[in-house]
C-alpha cells in the first residue's frame, strides 16, 4: 500500500486520543445532512422498482374485485398462474444443484487446499477457467448433446450443467477455506489415527460451517435465479423453473398484471428472504469471491 | 454465475504450507487426492469443459441442428465482424457496458466517498438495501421495470404529474429510447454492488490521511485523486470486471423487456446466441458468438487485473 504522500502528511495532533476520527468540525454538520439526503435518496431509488411490483401484486385486478389490498392475488398466482408448480420445480433443481455442487466442492477443495500431488497447479487452473466461462458458450452444444442422450426435459438436464458451473467456483472457494485451516489440527487428527475422510468430515467440515454456509447460499441464489439453462434445456414446457414460468407468463397474457406481479413477488421471495436473514454471508461471499487472493 | 477473476492465480503458485511426512507414502496415499478430486472433475469435465470444446468445434461448421453440418472454416467468426446483426449486437453490448459499469462506477465513487467519511447512522441498513437488486432474479427485475416503462406506467405518470406530458412515450418500444431504457435497468442493478464494494475499500484508508490532507488545503477532488483512488484500485478492478461481465451476459433482461426490439435495436450477443441456435437454426454461428463472448470475458479479466496489478 503506497498512497502517494502529500506534502506534510505528518500527524499534527500530538495526542491521538484528543483528535476526533474525522476532518475539521467546520462544515461537517452540512456534510452529515447531505449524507443523509443522499443515503435516503439512493435507498429509495433501489427500493422503488421493488415497491412498484409489491404494490401491483396487492392491487385488485379490476375495480369489480373490490378495493384496498388484495392478498388473494398470491393464491391466484399460485394456483391459476401455476406458480406453485414452477416453484416446486425450482426447489427440486435447487436442492439437486446445491447438494451435489457443495459436496463435490468440499472434496475437491480439500484435495487442492491440504494435499500435495502431481498436476495440482494445472488442475486448479482448469477449475479457475470454468468460473469465467459463460453459460452462453456451452448451452448450445449442451442442448444438442443432452438431447441425443435423452436428458433434455429432465431435471438432470437442467441441474447437471449448473452443478458443473458451481463446482468451478465452489472448488476455488473451498480451497481458499482449507488453506486457512490450522495445519496442526490436521496433524493432530492424523496422529490420532484418523484417515483423510475422517479428518475432512468430522474435523474440518464442522469448523468450516461459515465458509460452507456462504457457498450454499450463493449456489442456491445462482441456481434459483438462473434463466438461460432452464429455458434451453426444457423446451417441451412441462418442466418450468420459477423465473422461466414468470417470463413465459409475461409473454402469454396481456391481461392479468396483478397476477403477473404477484407471481414476480413469489419468484423473488425465497432468495430475498434468505438474503434478509443472512445478508452478511451474501455480501461477503459475492465480494470476497471476487476480490481475495 | 460469477465470472469473477479470482486473482487467486498467483496464490496458487505459492507453495502449500502443508508438508507431507517425508517419504514412505504408500501408493494408496498417493491416490487419495485424486479420489477426492474425481467426482468434481468428472461432472465439471462432462458438463462444462467438454461442451466448451464442442462449442469451438461447432463454430467451424455451418450446422442447422438437424442435418449433418458442413465445415466452413472461420466463416462464422468472420460473420461476427461482417454480419450487420451481429455487429450491432456487440455494439449494443458496448453501450450497455457504459450503463452497467462506467456509470455505476462514477456514482459509486461519489456515493462511497461521501458516506464512508460521514458519521451517519444506518449505514448497515443502507448496505442491505442498495445490495438488494443483486439477489433478485433478473426476470423479476425485468417485470418490475416493464411496469415502470409501460405507456401508462410509473415513469410516464410522474412525467404527466409534473407537466412534462411531451416527454411521455413507450420507453421500451421506441427506437431512440429502448436501449438506454434497458441500460438504466443495468445501472440500477450494478450501482449498489459497486458502492458497497468501494465503501469496503475506502473504509481501509486511515482517516488521518484525509485529516492531514485537508489541513494542507487539499480539497475533496484532490483528496479523491491522491489518496482514495490509489488505495481502492483493487476494488475498482473487481467492480469493473464484475459489471462489465454482467453487461456482456445480459440475456434474461433483454429477453423479457424487449425481445431484442423494436426492430433489432436492443439485441445483444447472448440474445443472438439463443436466437440463432434455437430460432433461426444457425447453430454454428451461434456457437461462434458464444466462443467470442467467452474470449472477451477472459480478455477483460486478464486486462483489468493486469492493469490493477501493475499500478499497485
Amino acid at each position: 500500500m503506497s498512497a502517494p504522500a502529500l506534502p506534510g502528511t505528518r500527524r499534527r495532533t500530538p495526542d491521538p486520543a484528543v483528535a476526533p476520527a474525522r476532518g475539521p468540525s467546520r462544515g461537517s454538520s452540512a456534510h452529515r445532512a447531505a449524507s443523509y439526503v443522499v443515503l435516503v435518496l439512493f435507498a429509495l431509488l433501489a427500493l422503488g422498482p421493488v415497491a412498484t411490483v409489491l404494490v401491483a401484486a396487492l392491487t385488485p385486478e379490476s375495480p369489480a374485485a373490490g378495493e384496498g389490498l388484495r392478498p388473494a392475488n398470491f393464491a391466484d398466482a399460485w394456483v391459476q398462474g401455476r406458480f406453485g408448480d414452477y416453484m416446486a420445480t425450482s426447489a427440486l433443481v435447487a436442492v439437486v444443484v446445491v447438494v451435489a455442487a457443495v459436496l463435490l466442492s468440499i472434496m475437491s477443495g480439500y484435495a487442492f487446499g491440504t494435499m500435495e500431488f502431481r498436476g495440482r497447479e494445472v488442475l486448479f487452473y482448469l477449475f479457475l477457467l470454468g468460473i469465467m466461462v459463460p453459460a452462453e458458450a456451452v448451452v448450445v452444444p449442451l442442448f444438442f448433446d443432452l438431447r441425443t442422450l435423452g436428458l433434455t426435459n429432465t431435471v438432470w438436464g437442467i441441474a447437471l450443467p449448473q452443478v458443473a458451473q458451481s463446482v468451478a467456483f465452489g472448488t476455488y472457494w473451498m480451497r481458499a477455506y482449507f488453506r486457512t485451516t490450522n495445519r496442526s489440527l490436521i496433524e493432530a487428527a492424523r496422529l490420532d489415527g484418523a484417515g483423510s475422510h475422517r479428518i475432512l468430515w468430522s474435523v474440518l467440515v464442522p469448523i468450516g460451517r461459515p465458509a460452507i454456509t456462504t457457498l450454499v447460499l450463493l449456489v442456491f441464489m445462482w441456481t434459483w435465479n438462473e434463466f438461460l439453462i432452464p429455458l434451453v434445456m426444457a423446451p417441451a414446457g412441462q418442466l418450468r423453473t420459477a423465473p422461466l414460468g414468470l417470463a413465459l407468463f409475461q409473454g402469454q397474457y396481456t391481461q392479468g398484471t396483478s397476477l403477473l406481479a404477484a407471481g414476480a413477488v413469489l419468484v423473488a421471495l425465497p432468495v430475498v428472504l434468505v438474503y434478509l436473514v443472512l445478508q452478511r454471508h451474501f455480501i461477503r461471499g459475492m465480494l470476497e469471491g471476487a476480490v481475495r487472493e | 454465475m460469477p465470472t469473477s477473476p479470482p486473482a487467486a492465480a498467483e496464490a496458487a503458485a505459492r507453495p502449500a504450507a502443508a508438508s507431507a511426512p517425508a517419504g514412505g507414502r504408500s501408493s494408496r496415499d498417493r491416490l487419495t487426492p485424486y479420489l477426492f478430486l474425481a467426482p468434481a472433475l468428472a461432472v465439471y469435465g462432462a458438463f462444462l469443459l467438454y461442451p466448451l470444446a464442442r462449442a469451438v468445434q461447432f463454430s467451424f461448421y455451418d450446422y442447422d441442428g438437424l442435418t449433418v453440418g458442413t465445415p466452413v472454416g472461420l466463416a462464422n467468426y468472420a460473420a461476427v465482424l461482417t454480419d450487420e446483426g451481429l455487429r450491432d449486437a456487440f455494439g449494443h453490448a458496448l453501450v450497455l457496458i457504459g450503463f452497467f459499469s462506467l456509470l455505476p462506477l462514477l456514482i459509486g465513487l461519489v456515493l462511497a466517498a461521501l458516506l464512508v467519511r460521514a458519521r451517519v447512522r444506518g449505514l448497515p441498513l443502507f448496505r442491505t438495501v442498495v445490495f438488494l437488486p443483486q439477489v433478485i432474479a433478473m426476470v423479476v427485475v425485468a417485470v418490475a421495470w416493464r411496469r415502470i416503462y409501460a405507456p401508462d406506467g410509473t415513469l410516464n405518470e410522474v412525467l404527466r404529474a409534473v407537466g412534462l406530458d411531451g416527454l411521455t412515450r413507450t420507453w421500451l418500444g421506441d427506437y431512440a429510447t429502448a436501449l438506454p431504457a434497458v441500460g438504466v435497468i443495468g445501472t440500477w442493478y450494478s450501482t449498489g454492488l459497486v458502492t458497497v464494494l468501494l465503501m469496503a475499500g475506502m473504509a481501509r484508508v486511515p482517516p488521518e490521511l484525509y485529516e492531514a490532507a485537508s489541513l494542507d488545503g487539499a480539497g475533496p477532488a484532490r483528496q479523491l485523486r491522491a489518496i482514495t483512488l490509489p488505495a481502492i484500485r483493487p476494488e475498482i478492478a473487481v467492480a469493473l470486471t464484475l459489471t462489465i461481465i454482467a453487461a456482456l451476459k445480459t440475456f434474461d433482461l433483454v429477453y423479457v423487456t424487449t425481445g431484442g426490439g423494436p426492430g433489432t435495436s436492443t439485441t445483444v450477443p447472448s440474445y443472438e446466441v439463443y436466437r440463432r441456435a434455437f430460432e433461426l437454426g444457425e447453430v454454428g454461428a451461434a456457437a461462434a458468438v458464444g466462443v467470442v463472448l467467452t474470449a472477451l470475458i477472459f480478455g477483460i479479466n486478464l486486462f483489468v487485473n493486469r492493469v490493477a496489478d501493475r499500478q499497485r
